[in-house]
């Protein structure tokens, strides 16, 4: 009754087993690491905007600055490009795509664990935008810009960033988790205005006036952004001329990435806890 | 061995105020095909999505290979494969990725995994595209590959919800082929749903029909159509009125009549015998005839029987597919009370 043509299959018994938590990761890490370079339309404005607003700026507004003796306008304006680059990269509308067209559905068949589903996607994301800190640190460096801590200074530099655009991928996708929407997860993005610009971006923090002065004291942003800028010009963050290290910088920046992460990757795993359910 | 591949008890699924399965107790032995027919929204996916761990039963019961789907989904998950309806595979990985992938969460080796990959690989036949990436795949080499992923853990059950559904015929008989030669020469178990009877009485050595979420029938091909009689004489009218149907009831010979819209279905034992007085039946009660034929029974008119209506006329909204996948753009609104427990 058999019509097939197919040549017999000599079997090979294998045993399907869990592969264990940090190979799940590593799986799934794998994948999203490959599908970056087949979607480059997602990761190249990523990379584009923030040298343009960079060079932008300090070509308008270094001379504006002059006149405030050591000031550096373009080494207090490096940490907020890279902030610009490495905020709001995310899989989180790959995940939405896989929910929709039943892949998710797929991976939840296997014996893959769930937490490794979303971190495997972090884990890729991190190494993502630590990646995309690098060529905008080198246009820094490009245009004059000194790190007074050196190699280590810009390796914590690059980790400091990368961790906080880790983080705050936890929102998108919480987002992209809860709804299964990806109109949803688009307009996640605009968390990064309020977050990125109510903050020290522009000016150091004694210059801003009233209610942006007290949104920016209450901002995770003004920390991560001093803690950074720190690793340029030492010392107080300001550019001076006395560039030391400030441990007490470093740790607020350190406080304020692992507070906002606190929120966020809580609400990520609350959301994937609702998706794996199966109500 | 004795212990079921699949056992159900009363296994159940409430969305909202809709039971999209309402109840049904199946016990599917280890080796076997298993054909699960019926319409759009009669409950197949829910019952199928419950079975391999990605829906909770409401209530009732299921085991698959022997573990409980609610309390043991982690030693379900290892011994089943599982194709969903539509082929759920990502655009933008090769053929080889995603089954490599695949491997790699099943916890295969890197031995294990790449000649797990060639064997799948023989067996669904997606030859040199595999190397490609998958947004280049036709349908059918899509569905192909679903199956192949399915199967590289060499799961002892198999569950295929619609595997042929939007397949051109000749990939729809790859299909059989690969089903078939699966379940003989590995000894697999396959759990199919399916809407087309011709894939149930093809391939299935027992086959359920569901309907408005409860099983309505269960049997051999064989049996399930003795009990709609040897014969069945369809008669194509202009207009059906209730003394034509008297008539043909007062037929000797005519065991039941079915109305549906311009259509008379007769069940008879030896339909050769009354096709003669079925048409003077007709041309006295004053019926203008469109056609009338004689053949054997098919699956669907044992549903036709069992529900009064055609398998492809049943539920046209497709209901089912607003309750159940409320991600894909459709709400629960589209699920009626009409399909709940009496």
């Amino acid at each position: 009754m058999v019509s097939t043509t197919h040549a017999p299959t000599t079997a090979l018994r294998v045993q399907a087993r869990p592969a264990g938590f940090f190979v799940d990761i590593a799986s799934v890490a794998r994948r999203a690491i490959r599908q970056i370079p087949r979607e480059p339309e997602a990761v190249i404005p990523a990379l584009i905007v923030p040298i343009f607003f960079y060079v932008l700026n300090i070509g308008a507004l270094s001379k504006i600055t002059q006149h405030a003796g050591n000031f550096s306008f373009k080494s207090f304006e490096l940490p907020v490009a890279v902030v610009f680059a490495v905020t709001g990269v995310t899989r989180a509308s790959a995940l939405v795509t896989d929910i929709q067209n039943g892949y998710f559905d797929r991976l939840m068949i296997t014996p893959v664990r769930r937490l490794p589903l979303l971190l495997g996607l972090m884990t890729a994301d991190l190494a993502l935008v630590m990646a995309l800190a690098v060529p905008v640190i080198l246009v820094g460096l490009a245009v004059g810009v000194r790190f007074h801590g050196g190699v280590l200074g810009m390796v914590l530099f690059v980790v400091l960033s990368g961790v906080w655009g880790l983080v705050f991928t936890g929102l998108p996708y919480a987002i992209a988790l809860k709804t299964g929407n990806p109109g949803a997860v688009n307009a996640s993005t605009i968390l990064f205005f309020p977050i990125t610009f109510l903050s020290t971006t522009f000016v150091p923090k004694p210059f801003l006036q009233g209610w942006l002065g007290t949104v920016a004291t209450y901002n995770p942003m003004t920390y991560i952004l001093q803690g950074l800028r720190s690793l340029i010009v030492g010392g107080s963050g300001i550019p001076g001329p006395e560039p030391t290290w400030n441990a007490s910088f470093l740790a607020q920046a350190v406080l304020a990435v692992a507070a906002f992460g606190a929120i966020s990757l809580s609400l990520a795993l609350l959301a994937l806890r609702g998706r794996v359910r199966r109500s | 061995m004795t212990e079921p591949a699949i056992a159900t008890q009363d296994i159940a699924r409430q969305f909202g105020d809709f039971w999209a399965v309402a109840g049904v107790d199946l016990e599917i032995a280890a080796g076997e095909i298993y054909g699960f027919l019926g319409p759009n929204g009669a409950g197949k996916s829910t019952l199928v999505r419950m079975l391999c761990t990605l829906l909770r039963p409401s209530r009732g019961r299921g085991l698959v290979a022997g573990h409980d789907v609610a309390r043991e989904p982690e030693q379900v998950r290892l011994r089943i494969g599982v194709a969903l309806q539509d082929a759920a595979l990502d655009d933008r990985q090769t053929g080889r990725e995603l089954l490599d992938l695949q491997g790699r969460l099943y916890g295969l080796r890197r031995q294990e995994r790449s000649v797990r990959v060639e064997q799948v690989l023989r067996l669904v036949d997606i030859d040199t595209a595999i190397d490609r990436q998958i947004k280049t795949y036709s349908g059918g080499m899509k569905r192909r590959l679903d199956l192949a992923a399915a199967l590289i853990h060499d799961p002892d059950i198999l569950f295929l919800d619609e595997p042929t559904t939007g397949l051109d015929p000749e990939s729809r008989a790859a299909v059989w082929d690969e089903v078939r030669s699966l379940n003989e020469q590995h000894g697999t178990t396959i759990f199919l749903t399916t809407q087309y009877l011709e894939e149930a009485d093809a391939l299935a050595d027992r086959v359920g029909i569901i309907s408005r979420g409860r099983l309505a029938a269960e049997g051999t091909p064989d049996a399930l159509k003795r009990t709609v009689g040897t014969d069945v004489i369809v008669a194509q009218v202009e207009s059906l009125t209730d003394t034509t149907l008297q008539a043909l009831r007062a037929v000797p010979g005519v065991d039941e009549v079915v109305a549906n819209r311009h259509e008379v279905t007769m069940h008879a034992d030896n339909g050769a015998a009354v096709m003669s007085p079925v048409a003077l039946a007709l041309h006295q009660a004053g019926t203008t005839v469109a056609s009338l034929t004689l053949r054997t029974p098919t699956l669907d008119d044992v549903f036709l029987q069992l529900t009064g209506t055609h398998l492809d006329e049943a539920s046209p909204d497709g209901s089912e597919h607003a309750s159940e996948h409320p991600d894909r753009g459709a709400s629960h609104v589209g699920a009626t009370a009409d399909g709940g427990r009496t």
